[in-house]
């Protein structure tokens, strides 16, 4: 059940920071807030550790005089707040200089239907129960195996929230929503090897949620397939990406065709629109309505409506993603994406993992990057590396301390297939990736 | 006591509060069996400028404010926080987080020492150094400046950002402890295209200080002509190559290895729990004779500054590593209590609404005796780094990693040609006994450094002189 009359409250508030805006000399405002409450308890070694109560606020207003803009933010949600933040805008405004992209979107993009996407699952949980679940949780991880000697905890959270936009144009819409999740990271020893892993689930109804018990064992069969990992020597090879970092992959393409790199040329994806950057067999979509997703919304963080469409169709790149501004600049029509991507599905393919294996035959199979070494400008790309050594389809040994290299553009073209394990956690669910060669640096 | 009068008008009296409201919030607390408990102030107001297109097209401004309350009882914490500075609120998130501590009887007050104060930047408020058209003229004029050096410029993206941040940490034994810290940065992004080639360079920097440090010696004006030179020399950059080589790191923002590789693994909560590859090796080799590690916090006017950190206990220059001998671990009270340890004044948190926790300040290697030249000199075939972008570290394998955004073969003795960016990977806990030499040259880096560890941001900083490492994994794609 949503808590209208709280919403109402809210609305009314971002109303009065417009109104303010306007009465302060801006041609034209957008206001929005957010009201976060949560639970967090983290359980270690059997033990409660932390409990942390969550209570966060935060309005913010842009204001354009004329094309100029200014954006000013604050925690404090009293009335002298309000005008004070609203002066603060509009100063800056007043500064900047005039900009013939800048502005509100659109009216007819505009958000005008809201359907129930199924984003509020208020969880009555104590602190008392959040630590009983944390700590089964976290028992069954260190129970697994007794090779599993150290934990750094399993945790439960709880969050619910109220966003509320608005701006001049007459939008005005608010909406509450949850999100719940349970994780555990624990470590391991072999002869001297220690590693450490972890699994996590989250939803926005934790009924949805994995047993903690679950997600206690996969934390420990991670951390304990982890053990005795070693070093490989340098080659060039077939690399599979498990689901869980192949959404990393998708995120970068996503990067290269977002508005902001484009107009900016800082992008190794540029004029790629209507051209082939992913083999044929490839498809995706934005599926922004999907119901209890963690990345559906209606409208976008200005207001624009979201639509579901396709990003990547037979491997040809269908449309870009792009905010009111950055469309503008580069004289196109908004996507709806002012904030980001609203779930994004990479269709999946018919191998299960075990047949992504098989077809990688030999090679590194990738479970955990690390570090940012991805240049947005030209595509290339190296990162620390830790995963396992296949040959023949078989799972021979854990690997650490490699890095995989290559360049995005020439990784894309070169997938070969993708899986139907598909990590539906995040914003992007994909399965894993697998790619014909990149260059493996080690020992 | 000047300063903790300035800080109570402005975060305590407008909304009504006294010092004796705080003493009600703390025994509320304390009257459960608790080891330690803090109350802990802040208002943060921030702003930044952005120059982009040849225009100031957009600017921020943001005003925090909240309050913290933590209880800890042996290792068990409880906290809450509010950004409503009110007596009735703060009281009922003392009641929240003491359920924590065991029942029993009512904790001491004890009253510690007062320790004399040392202040290691000025108590000023940056975002009112310069007028806002006099900002708006600067990040114009090195937009204007930095286009005339290359025709090839496509892009300048400019930007500013100051914030003026006021802490007040109430403690358990009484005591009162307030900051006022200062801090500023600005970074130069410059985008070049040279026959359908494109490249990018960056340059930044910042101090816990006001906007004229960017206005002194053309400070502002070398980031432009900095980030356009690493962009020019990335435009020729041939394929990196793959393998395990001889490196040698340039002095400066390079000693984020030092941050990843030993850093986060020397901090008190990690060793505590027994979860970093360092855990138990105080008195162990950990680096070759040459490497001498440590944390400082006391250097003035630095980024990873702090005069009293943010349980008010006083910076400190903790020696980590000696002649290569592990000595001791970043700490935080809570830690250093549960390790029989002090405090080394290391306890951060990036704001009211975070847990403090160990972590760095800045963290660099003690210079040796070698020319940087006869450094380069004696390696025959290699990677000479010289700038990096970000790194990660896995403290429990020790394995780190840090991506060179400027790179360079050594062949014979000289740095010949430029190569791609590539990622550094290797093991925290044998990378510094591979240090076969140290230079004369120690640089700290310009400034613009900022550490996450659970998912809480602060500003850090790093240095070291050039050194040699006999054997490094470099992930480029020549193989």
């Amino acid at each position: 059940m949503q808590n209208n009359e709280e919403i109402n409250r809210l609305k009314s508030l971002v109303q009065d920071l417009l109104d303010e805006s306007k009465k302060q000399g801006a041609s034209s405002a957008e206001a929005g807030l957010s009201v976060d409450n949560g639970l967090s308890v983290t359980a270690r070694l059997g033990e409660v550790e932390t409990i942390e109560h969550h209570c966060d606020q935060s309005l913010g207003v842009t204001v354009y005089i004329g094309q100029k803009k200014g954006t000013a933010s604050t925690n404090d949600f009293s009335n002298d707040s309000i005008k004070e933040t609203v002066r603060a805008a509009c100063s800056i405004a007043s500064f900047s200089s005039a900009d013939e992209y800048s502005g509100l979107p659109d009216k007819d993009h505009l958000a005008t239907e809201f359907p129930e996407l199924d984003r509020n699952f208020a969880w009555n949980i104590d602190a008392e129960a959040a630590i009983n679940i944390a700590v089964e949780c976290e028992d069954a991880a260190r129970s697994y195996h007794a090779e599993i000697n150290n934990s750094e905890g399993a945790s439960v959270d709880s969050h619910q929230g109220i966003s509320v936009l608005g701006n001049s144009l007459g939008f005005l819409h608010g909406y509450q929503s949850t999100r719940h999740s349970i994780s555990c990271s624990v470590l391991g020893e072999r002869n001297g090897d220690m590693q450490r892993d972890y699994w996590y689930s989250v939803s926005r109804n934790a009924e949805k949620l994995e047993p903690a018990k679950n997600v206690g064992i996969k934390a420990a069969e991670r951390t304990i397939n982890r053990l005795g990992a070693r070093s490989l020597s340098t080659r060039q090879c077939p690399v599979l990406y498990s689901a869980e970092v192949a959404s990393g992959l998708i995120g970068s393409l996503i990067g290269a065709i977002s508005g902001g790199s484009l107009y900016r040329k800082s992008s190794f994806l540029l004029d790629a629109l209507g051209t082939q950057i992913l083999p044929e067999f490839m498809h995706i979509h934005e599926q922004p309505h999907l119901k209890m997703a963690l990345g559906s919304a209606s409208y976008d963080s200005e207001g624009v409506a979201t639509a579901a469409r396709d990003i990547v169709a037979d491997g040809v790149l269908q449309g870009y993603v792009l905010s009111s501004y950055s469309a503008r600049k580069l004289g196109m029509k908004t996507t709806g994406n002012a904030g980001g991507v609203h779930n994004l599905i990479v269709d999946a393919g018919s191998h299960d993992f075990n047949a992504m294996l098989k077809q990688l035959d030999t090679g590194l199979l990738v479970t955990e990057l690390m570090g940012q070494g991805v240049n947005r400008v030209t595509g290339d790309y190296s990162r620390g590396a830790s995963g396992f050594w296949v040959e023949n389809g078989q799972i021979q040994y854990p690997v650490e301390e490699i890095t995989i290299a290559g360049n995005l553009k020439d990784m894309y073209k070169n997938i070969v297939s993708v899986g139907n394990d598909v990590d539906y956690r995040g914003n992007v669910r994909t399965g894993s990736i697998l790619i014909e060669q990149m260059s493996i640096a080690g020992e | 006591m000047e300063m903790i009068n300035q800080v109570k008008q402005s975060i305590l009296t407008p909304y009504g509060m006294q010092e004796k409201d705080i003493d009600k919030i703390m025994d509320s607390m304390l009257s459960a069996a608790v080891d330690d408990a803090d109350i802990y102030f802040q208002s943060s107001h921030f702003e930044s400028w952005v120059l982009e297109g040849g225009i100031v097209k957009e600017g921020a401004h943001s005003i925090e404010k909240g309050a913290g309350v933590r209880v800890i009882s042996g290792d068990k914490t409880g906290f809450a926080y509010s950004d409503r500075i009110e007596l009735s609120v703060l009281l009922e998130a003392a009641n929240n987080v003491k359920a924590i501590a065991r029942q029993g009887q009512n904790a001491q007050r004890q009253v510690d020492v007062l320790k004399k104060r040392v202040s290691y930047y000025q108590p000023i408020d940056p975002l009112k150094s310069l007028a806002d058209q006099e900002k708006i003229d600067l990040l114009k004029k090195v937009d204007v400046e930095t286009r005339k050096l290359d025709q090839r410029i496509e892009e300048v993206i400019v930007s500013l950002v100051g914030v003026d941040e006021k802490i007040l940490v109430a403690n358990q034994d009484g005591s009162l402890a307030a900051d006022i810290r200062p801090l500023t940065r600005m970074s130069v992004t410059v985008i070049l295209e040279d026959n359908g080639k494109r490249e990018q360079g960056s340059m930044g920097g910042g101090a816990r200080t006001d906007y004229g440090y960017f206005l002194d010696q053309d400070k502002a004006l070398a980031y432009g002509k900095e980030a356009v030179r690493q962009a020019v020399v990335n435009l020729d950059a041939i394929e990196a190559p793959a393998g395990n080589m001889t490196v040698v790191l340039g002095p400066g923002w390079p000693g984020i290895l030092l941050h990843e590789a030993i850093g986060h693994g020397l901090e008190g909560d990690f060793n505590r729990k027994g979860t970093s590859a360092f855990s138990n090796k105080v008195g162990e080799r950990v680096g070759s004779e040459l490497c001498t590690v440590v944390d400082d916090g006391t250097l003035q006017d630095r980024r990873g500054s702090l005069s009293i950190d943010d349980e008010g206990v006083p910076s400190e220059n903790t020696v980590l590593i000696e002649k290569g001998i592990l000595k001791g671990y970043m700490q935080d009270k809570l830690n250093a209590r549960l390790m029989g340890v002090k405090s080394t004044g290391n306890g951060r948190r990036e704001s009211y609404a975070h847990i403090p926790m160990p972590r760095m300040t800045n963290t660099y290697m003690l210079p040796g005796s070698h020319d940087p030249e006869e450094i380069v000199k004696s390696v025959k075939k290699g990677l000479y780094a010289k700038n990096f972008g970000g790194g990660q570290v896995d403290i429990t394998s020790g394995k780190f990693v840090f991506s060179a955004s400027e790179a360079y073969l050594i062949e014979d003795g000289k740095i010949t040609r430029p190569v791609k960016g590539a990622t550094l990977i290797g093991n925290g806990p044998e990378v510094l006994t591979k240090v076969s030499m140290v230079g004369n040259d120690l640089e700290l880096d310009a400034g613009v450094g900022t550490c996450g560890k659970e998912g809480q941001s602060v500003p850090v900083g790093v240095g070291q002189p050039t050194i040699k490492i006999d054997g490094l994994t470099v992930g480029g794609t020549s193989v």
